[in-house]
């Protein structure tokens, strides 16, 4: 269990237990209408599902704050359903379903250090580097001559993610990747 | 930190200016309309017993004043006929777009009035202002042009919750359902283009105001909104003090049930209702004009210094 909350004390990226589910509040409005009693309008995020909702909450009103935590572990390996970590703590390994780790899966290469978030012990959701470097394993070479700045090509990285990268990089090669915006930033040396 | 703070300051100057030449207008236009402009404690031994505001606490016997209402009908029942007054007042546990703890507040009072003339007033001071800062800008809230020159919208709280609500609230609503929707379904509808008056309120949500004569199911109590924001609270006062010090001490009993705190009651206020004759006042929210005028998005924008930075 949380620590108890009241709604006043409720502010936007407050992460609430509602229902045995865990919630981030992505907005938040306080009203008082007249000379009325307090009322916190909330839209509230489900951290599993992604689906929202709005609800407005009054003053008596209390909540148990999502038992949260975040820890630093390891990919090791997918075994075609479910990817594999290991916790840089404990040494435990733990599986995390495709579903929880949705997108991150096009930049997961192996003994990458992610953060993975629990619920309740439980594997919801993990946060990447925010730069990761991966190697290019197909891309048609750039047609000579072409040198326009903002020229791009498509590159397969070794996860099978597709992306633009500008056209003097080559197969083989290893480029930098935000994973926030999942856009090419530069070539690496190895 | 500090650094990051003074270019947000700095960003704000086209707003401040705004603020301080509407403040100027505002106290022109009392002035003109010959009221007194006074002065009244913010330090206060007994603010007003209103169940939904919680004062701030001041040493071990004294509060932030929650408005200057009862000081302000201490001056009217001492024969002061026409006064107004620009203060801040503070409120604790509000914060949001709309609220800040500490927020500016205008109040007027005029004795021998009654509501209607209130909304008159309010009518001829946001024209006024909005006339004269038209140079400098027009009111608008999250992009849509507001008028301040046409005819006002109006509506009683029956009429509005009928129409927006689809219920009846009577002379004493449910209270969470009450407020439930003036917050969700009632209050975002008032006020586009023109400001709207919503009048007539149930009798039990309407603490230190009037019984409508002719009809006691409602009290003499208006608010104005404009922008589906409200701007201003005002009412044929109540100047019976039995009648005041039971709505007193029904609100004492009920604050100490929710905040554990015994207010004192506020005698002296109570003993100069006995001097007090037919009268009329209202609280404006200076904050939210200037907002509207400015075409901000929230209170943080229009003050210097918000409560975390304070």
């Amino acid at each position: 269990m949380g620590a108890v909350l009241t709604a006043g004390e409720l502010r936007k990226g407050t992460k609430l237990e509602i229902d045995g589910e865990p919630y981030l509040i992505v907005d938040f409005e306080f009203s008082k209408p007249g000379k009325g009693q307090a009322l916190y309008r909330c839209r509230l995020k489900n951290m599993i599902s992604g689906s929202q909702f709005d609800r407005t909450y009054r003053s008596g009103d209390k909540f148990n704050a999502a038992d949260l935590e975040e820890q630093e572990m390891q990919y090791l390996y997918n075994d075609g359903e479910n990817y594999h970590f290991m916790n840089m703590s404990s040494y435990e390994q733990i599986e995390i379903s495709a579903a929880a780790v949705a997108e991150s899966a096009n930049f997961l290469i192996e003994n990458l250090l992610v953060n993975v978030l629990l619920f309740q012990g439980r594997p919801i959701g993990l946060t990447l580097p925010n730069f990761v470097d991966l190697e290019i394993v197909k891309s048609d070479p750039g047609i000579k001559g072409d040198t326009a700045s903002g020229s791009t090509k498509p590159a397969t990285l070794s996860t099978g993610y597709v992306i633009q990268v500008p056209l003097f990089v080559e197969e083989g090669e290893k480029v930098r990747i935000d994973t926030r915006t999942g856009q090419y930033v530069e070539r690496v040396k190895s | 930190m500090e650094r990051d703070e003074t270019v947000l300051l700095s960003g704000r100057r086209r707003f401040l200016e705004i603020r301080s030449r509407v403040i100027r207008l505002i106290r022109a236009f009392f002035e003109n309309e010959g009221l007194l402009e006074v002065q009244t404690p913010i330090l206060t031994g007994a603010p007003a017993p209103e169940v939904h505001i919680r004062p701030i606490q001041a040493g071990s016997d004294h509060f932030l004043a929650t408005s200057p209402e009862l000081h302000m009908k201490q001056l009217l029942a001492a024969g002061f006929e026409k006064i107004f007054q620009i203060t801040r007042s503070f409120r604790a546990g509000e914060r949001g777009r709309f609220h800040h703890p500490e927020f500016t507040i205008l109040e007027w009072y005029r004795l021998g009035a009654n509501y209607k003339d209130l909304q008159q007033d309010c009518q001829k001071l946001t024209r006024s202002v909005c006339r004269a800062v038209a140079p400098l800008c027009r009111p608008h809230f999250r992009g849509v042009e507001l008028d301040y020159e046409g005819e006002w919208e109006r509506f009683t709280v029956k009429e509005a919750y009928g129409r927006f609500a689809g219920w009846d609230p009577g002379p004493d609503p449910d209270q969470d359902r009450f407020d439930l929707d003036m917050a969700q379904k009632v209050e975002p509808n008032l006020g586009f283009p023109t400001p709207c008056i919503l009048e007539d309120y149930p009798r039990s949500q309407a603490a230190l105001a009037r019984i409508k004569p002719g009809n006691p199911e409602v009290a003499e109590r208006f608010e104005l909104f404009w922008a589906g924001m409200e701007l201003a609270n005002g009412f044929s006062e109540l100047t019976e003090p039995e009648e005041q010090k039971v709505r007193f001490e029904a609100a004492i009993a009920r604050k100490e049930q929710i905040e554990g705190i015994r207010y004192p009651m506020p005698e002296a206020f109570l003993a100069s209702l006995h001097d007090l004759g037919p009268c009329a006042g209202i609280a404006f929210g200076v904050d939210r004009f200037v907002m509207l005028l400015a075409g901000a998005q929230s209170i943080d924008d229009v003050v210097a210094f918000g409560p975390e930075t304070a």
